[in-house]
């Protein structure tokens, strides 16, 4: 009975917590699906100070200052699109944490297939090598008649 | 043609090593910037003091400059001060902004330390630092006399730093002006 009750307390207050990101308060928007968007994009860009994290996650103070930044941009009427090109006009496409699919970037998102594809060649190689090394075993004219005599019905029961 | 082939993986791994090799000593945290031969962003910051006047891009023009950010908040930049008030002893100009910081505080902090500044604008918000692509500070452009960025470098101005790269920019870019 008692048991019940605490592991009751302990469940509400599992529920109670959640995920804890670096947003403040002060800094969300009162507009809850521009504030959505807000936090969307900001999940895709880079903290250029803490540069594993999100502006979403960081702490650091510039983080803050973009995140304020990006809910200006979005007040202000920009599509995401064009908030997110805002703060690559001045970071580079450094702060995507998606980079784009160009010249560029070429490497990096073709390279994995590109060894994939390597790897594929040297392996068939390999095989077609060992194939040709290692004939068919012949059996010799005396194991061949052994073969047949063990084979014979009257030698199989 | 067989022991060619055995020798690929081999080789990719010694391209790996060196790869590894050289991203030891890479600084990640020194991301290049976007504005290298591209005119200076407009901007016009009031003076850390009043009746001080402040920094507007429009006066970075005419020779080249050495545009330096800074903070009072910036321990980094306490450590790089004395090599920038030796250049301002050897006739480079340097301007400054003072970044995400209270005007009175880095008024305070270049009376303290000195001040190797041609003319500083204090950047409260820190919204042209964003528009510099400004990752921290301190953080130094260099700026030729068309007001264009010539170079950024990150970090304290190191006398390597200035020797290597720096002095030699600024020379090349006062003869092409």
């Amino acid at each position: 009975m008692r048991r019940a009750h605490i592991g009751l307390i302990l469940g509400a207050l599992l529920a109670l917590a959640a995920p804890a990101y670096a947003v403040l308060p002060n800094e969300q928007l009162s507009d809850s699906a521009l504030e959505a968007r807000a936090r969307h994009i900001s999940q895709e860009l880079r903290c250029v100070v803490c540069q594993n994290q999100t502006i979403d996650d960081s702490d650091a103070p510039l983080a803050h200052d973009l995140r304020v930044l990006l809910r200006e941009r979005l007040l202000a009427g920009d599509t995401d699109e064009e908030a997110k090109a805002y703060l690559v006009k001045r970071y580079g496409n450094y702060v995507l944490l998606k980079p784009p699919f160009e010249r560029e970037t070429y490497l990096l998102w073709l390279g994995p297939f590109l060894v994939l594809a390597l790897g594929g060649v040297i392996a068939g190689f390999y095989l077609a090598d060992r194939s040709r090394m290692t004939p068919e075993p012949q059996l010799s004219a005396a194991d061949r008649a052994k073969l047949d005599d063990l084979l014979k019905p009257e030698n199989t029961e | 043609m067989n022991r060619a082939i055995a020798l690929v993986p081999a080789g990719l791994f010694v391209a790996l090593v060196a790869t590894f090799y050289f991203a030891l000593f890479r600084d990640p945290s020194k991301i290049p910037s976007v504005l290298i031969d591209k005119p200076l962003p407009a901007f016009d910051l009031p003076g850390v003091e009043a009746g001080v006047a402040g920094l507007r891009s429009s006066d970075i023009r005419g020779e080249p400059v050495l545009l330096n950010v800074f903070g009072s908040w910036c321990i980094s930049c306490v450590a790089e001060h004395p090599m920038l008030l030796e250049l301002q002893r050897r006739g480079v100009v340097i301007d400054g902004i003072d970044w995400r910081d209270e005007a009175i505080n880095g008024a305070k902090w270049l009376d303290q330390n000195g001040n190797p500044y041609a003319r500083v604008g204090n950047d409260r918000t820190g919204r042209t630092g964003i528009d510099l692509g400004v990752t921290g500070a301190p953080e130094t452009f260099v700026v030729d006399a068309h007001g264009r960025v010539r170079y950024k470098h990150i970090g304290p101005i190191e006398p390597d730093d200035w020797t290597n790269t720096i002095e030699p920019l600024m020379r090349k870019l006062r003869s092409e002006s």
